[in-house]
């Protein structure tokens, strides 16, 4: 079949974050459950029927979308925070740890949301926080309260208040958006009716650097969220492509084809100082630094098939990580910097896998079709992906044992795919 | 249906806009060789060449197997073709675009498709082609042709589509 390419004047349009596109937001949907769950009970707070919006619903659905709490139903009472309840009633209702709380008007239009957290069998309080909420501001609120108890009760901070990125394709539209972590309030960061590949949050959440095909060939960008600027970072000879930022902040490792077949180099943030780091004849892509800056994992076919490497951060001798099967690709590392998340074809099929990097064992976590693009929530716990192959993605969310999935599905027509977790919000 | 080839993409690249725009700008007329095109630098015989069904240069897409990036005997005349238009005309760029089929890691097959372009790249520049004319870039399996997950479907876009200036 002979076709020459149908040629396209393209607008590519971006949009501040502040998006006026009417977009649906994601449903999500939860299986499974933690193998033991901790039941606590959050009561609405004292005069939160006051407030346009609920606040404890939020905290509620974020514990339980985790899995790993089991939410007591402890009727219609309110604990205001200026008295300790009754932990052995509570205790008898079957909740381990207890919220209380008030919201007082401020004055100003703002409320202050004052909780505290309490341990019913060691009739201790966990900690306390106060909040001032603006109009609008009810799911992020309840986010954070979220998140200082999932710190309280497991030790390791929440994600509840993060956001994630991901490509929306319906047709030949292409949108790059960015949701919070349970898919609410999508913004369109890019419109285009080319290809999106690769979003990478820089450490501090500000930029998205991506991939796109615009210019009929991959050309990476970084693209500042909350101005909707962006810069052209590399578009040199060849393809351009995998972006990843250095835990600093200040530098990007990319893949580039401008010297022969895929190699990886590090640039500076606005795409200066190109320096090349991987010296192979094969195919190294899709760098990722560890957290603490110190390596640099990669994909690389140099042994033969596509398997997981990993090199100093400076370049030099790289060791074979992954031994399993013939196609390990998409390393990705959690941010304590022990365990490796990928892409690993099994039985005929792709699926996530996660290996300790100590003991370099490893499971397979997922059974489903078309799997790509593992994403590591900022505290470990979870791993965003996408499956269903072409015509049918959408992303889920699976616990870093395999036990807690969610699935984030479009309520509109299209694909959602592509996904990155940002980092933890900054304070 | 006529073909054309359109002057080079003007990218507007705008702040602050509501929508996207995309002009699907595929021209009804069969006036192929003048005016509308802007490709620089080709002979008007060449440029029907590259449009005409009838011509081997209006065959732009190389084949391979899977997770092969040899070019098969049954392209090598083709390839031949347009290493020949390109020495004919000075001026002309190349851009070959290399695809994969959609199975596995987004990047690793944006990697693959790369080898498949360079490898029609290789192709021309052994027959005197120089380098420097010749951009070999990589579309993965970003803009397959067809989307079923079948045998025929994939063996689709396992390709290296050439395309002259003014088409990219």
């Amino acid at each position: 079949m002979n076709m020459q390419p149908t040629l396209r004047f393209i607008a590519v349009c971006w949009l501040a974050l502040t998006a006026t596109f009417a977009q649906a937001q994601l449903a999500v949907e939860i299986t499974g459950s933690s193998a033991s769950q901790f039941p606590v009970s959050i009561p609405l707070l004292e005069n939160e029927g006051q407030l346009n919006e609920g606040v404890t619903d939020i905290v509620r659905d974020d514990l339980e979308r985790s899995g790993l709490f089991r939410i007591v139903d402890t009727g219609l009472q309110t604990f205001p925070v200026s008295e300790t309840p009754d932990m052995l009633a509570m205790r008898a209702l079957g909740a381990d740890a207890l919220l209380s709380g008030t919201v007082t008007p401020l004055g100003d239009g703002r409320h202050n949301i004052q909780i505290r957290l309490f341990d019913t069998i060691r009739h201790t309080e966990l900690g306390a926080l106060a909040l001032a909420m603006s109009e609008g501001q009810h799911r992020l609120i309840g986010h954070m309260i979220a998140d200082f108890i999932y710190e309280k009760l497991t030790g390791e901070p929440g994600y509840f208040a993060t956001r994630i990125a991901y490509v929306a394709t319906n047709g030949s539209r292409h949108e790059l958006q960015v949701s919070d972590a349970d898919g609410h309030n999508p913004q369109t960061a890019l419109v285009s009716s080319e290809p999106i590949i690769s979003p990478a949050w820089s450490p501090d959440g500000r930029k998205l650097a991506y991939v796109s095909f615009e210019q009929k060939k991959p050309v990476i960008y970084s693209h500042d969220l909350a101005s909707g600027q962006r810069t052209q970072v590399s578009n040199h000879f060849g393809s351009n492509s995998a972006p990843s930022w250095a835990p600093d902040g200040q530098k990007l490792a990319i893949v580039l084809t401008r010297d022969g077949p895929s190699q990886i180099y590090v640039v500076n943030a606005d795409g200066s100082g190109l320096k090349r780091l991987s010296n192979s004849r094969s195919i190294d892509t899709e760098p990722v630094w560890s957290p603490d800056g110190q390596s640099i994992y990669f994909t690389s076919d140099r042994g033969g098939s596509p398997q997981i490497y990993r090199m100093p951060a400076s370049g030099g001798q790289a060791q074979r990580v992954t031994f399993d099967g013939t196609y390990n690709v998409t390393p990705r590392i959690s941010a304590d910097g022990k365990t490796l998340a990928y892409v690993t074809r099994h039985n005929g099929r792709f699926q996530v896998a996660t290996m300790d990097l100590i003991s370099g064992t490893s499971i397979v976590l997922t059974d489903e079709a078309g799997v790509e693009s593992p994403s590591f929530a900022p505290n470990g716990r979870m791993i965003l992906y996408a499956s269903g192959g072409s015509g049918r993605s959408s992303l889920s969310a699976i616990s870093a044992d395999g036990r807690v999935r969610q699935t984030l599905s479009s309520q509109t027509a299209g694909q959602i795919r592509e996904p990155a977790w940002g980092p933890l919000p900054r304070n | 249906m006529k073909k054309v080839l359109l002057p080079a993409l003007l990218i507007a690249l705008l702040t602050a806009c509501g929508s996207t725009r995309t002009t699907d700008d595929t021209a009804a007329t069969g006036d192929v060789s003048t005016s509308a095109t802007g490709a620089t630098g080709i002979s008007a015989t060449d440029l029907a060449a590259l449009n005409d069904p009838n011509s081997i240069v209006s065959r732009r897409s190389v084949y391979f197997d899977f997770d092969s990036f040899t070019i098969r005997q049954e392209f090598v005349e083709q390839v031949e073709a347009h290493a020949a238009l390109m020495q004919a005309n000075p001026q002309v760029q190349m851009r070959i675009q290399g695809n994969t089929d959609e199975r596995g890691s987004r990047e690793y097959n944006l990697a693959l498709g790369q080898k498949r372009a360079e490898a029609v790249k290789r192709a021309i520049v052994l027959l005197g082609v120089d380098a420097g004319r010749i951009e070999s870039v990589s579309l993965g399996e970003e803009k397959p042709r067809c989307s079923e997950a079948t045998e025929s479907c994939w063996g689709e876009n396992r390709r290296a589509d050439m395309l002259y200036s003014g088409e990219f």
